[in-house]
């Protein structure tokens, strides 16, 4: 176990100074919890002549909150969103998300905007932020912008983020009182599995809708055409009923080591169906509570 | 790009000379004389390699050495250091282990837990060790001695 490659190591105390170090190199890479990167450095997936260790932009690991909007620096990991008192209380599906992500002594190094940088289909931030219509923020040579997560993700393990850029942070407006939410993930077994299957849901007052998927289509999707037709319309049976029928129109999951097609398919339906229902029970202040088992 | 980092292990300052690609763990191992923490899956996924950084439960094959110049590294070598702790006690009388390649990475996740929640519940103490695979003994006597110390704080 060693990382063949000969690269340079760098620890800028400003976001300033790490942008100098990524536009001076030629395949420069971020490294903040190094969950992913590490492996990819072992197995020859990756080759940066320089990594660019971000753990010493001290804000970068704040989650700040102004007014609704919430904004997650690109150290916040996984266990601290567990530990968020505000993440607790407005957004606590993004809890029930966090838990389910592998186990502990890797959700304190595992960030959540690392996690949609690696980019792999079947990341749990990448639809559970979506439903919260998150936008990432990046910082490069050229000034900084926001990508909208819709159109973050590219394909697998591919965003459109330019190599010399630094995802700085991630933000999102905390839904409003009156808001249910539910984060349903499959997996092979109880215990750290990468999901087989997700799905997010998140229903607003005035039952505006909002769903998306994982593990189900090369990159995170939205359901867009099920976002329309439940749009505003009260969450009846009927209408779930019709939800589901749409399915096929907004994801194309494939059969690989941890499922097949069909079982994707067909065990999402199921998914789905749970998931509105627990969406819309909680939004109405009853169904059950986060962090039970949906499935 | 040869570096010579410092962290503080077990208490004790201890500098060595890294390449960027080292990992952690092997530097633990074969050059600073710590063997507690084990090779297994090397990604992440067995916990076998389970260190404290600074208190907090981490992979050391996940993490690069380089990254823990001026961090605190705990192992088992550390926390044992003036004699076995409750929680080890309570692991040999409660006869949790067999073969004890999960024993350090098991130990370092527990004391983390109780060290902040002194009084978990069984399913909370499932779940933090939920990482760390034992192919022995079903985890029974491993939970067992967790709560017989949870119980008495």
């Amino acid at each position: 176990m060693t990382i063949a490659l000969d690269y340079d190591y760098a620890k800028p105390a400003t976001l300033a100074q790490a942008r100098k170090l990524m536009a001076k190199h030629k395949a420069p890479r971020v490294l903040a919890g190094g969950t992913d990167l590490v492996p990819w450095l072992i197995d020859g997936m990756v080759e940066p002549d320089i990594l660019v260790d971000i753990k010493g932009i001290a804000s970068l690991g704040r989650i700040r909150v102004k007014g609704d909007v919430v904004t997650l620096g690109a150290l916040v990991t996984f266990n601290d969103l567990l530990e968020s008192k505000v993440i607790a209380k407005r957004a606590p599906m993004l809890q029930d998300m966090a838990s389910k992500v592998a186990s502990t002594g890797v959700r304190n190094r595992a960030t959540v905007l690392g996690n949609l940088c690696s980019a792999v289909p079947c990341c749990d931030a990448g639809p559970s932020l979506t439903v919260f219509d998150a936008q990432i923020q990046l910082s490069g040579p050229d000034g900084d912008r926001v990508v909208p997560l819709d159109d973050w993700f590219t394909g697998p393990r591919q965003t459109v983020r330019k190599p010399a850029e630094i995802a700085t942070a991630i933000s999102f407006t905390l839904p409003p009182k009156g808001s249910g939410a539910a984060w349903i993930k499959l997996g092979r077994y109880k215990g750290e599995d990468l999901a087989q299957a997700s799905v997010a849901v998140l229903v607003k007052p005035g039952n505006v809708c909002k769903v998306a998927f994982g593990s189900v289509a090369p990159r995170p999707v939205r359901g867009v055409k099920i976002e329309q037709l439940l749009d505003g319309r009260p969450l009846t049976d009927d209408l779930i009923a019709e939800a589901v029928k749409l399915l096929p129109e907004c994801i194309s999951p494939i059969t690989d080591v941890r499922s097949t097609r069909e079982y994707r398919m067909q065990t999402m339906e199921v998914m789905l169906e749970r998931g509105l229902k627990a969406a819309a029970a909680r939004a109405a202040g009853r169904g059950p509570k986060y962090g039970t088992a949906l499935i | 790009m040869k570096k010579t980092i410092t962290m503080n292990l077990n208490g004790d300052l201890r500098s060595v000379e890294v390449e960027p690609g080292d990992i952690l763990l092997d530097v633990l191992r074969t050059r600073l004389g710590i063997k507690s923490p084990k090779i297994g899956c090397e990604k992440g996924d067995c916990g076998a390699c389970t260190i404290l950084l600074n208190g907090k439960v981490v992979r050391s094959c996940l993490i690069l050495a380089i990254e823990v110049d001026g961090q605190e590294v705990t192992t088992v070598e550390g926390i044992g250091r003036n004699g076995a702790t409750r929680l080890q006690k309570a692991f040999v009388e409660q006869n949790s282990f067999q073969c004890g390649f999960c024993a350090p990475g098991v130990v370092l996740a527990a004391t983390a837990l109780l060290d902040k929640n002194p009084k978990p519940s069984e399913s909370e103490v499932k779940e933090a060790l939920a990482g760390n695979l034992c192919r022995c003994t079903g985890y029974g006597p491993i939970i067992d001695a967790v709560m017989s110390v949870a119980k008495e704080n």
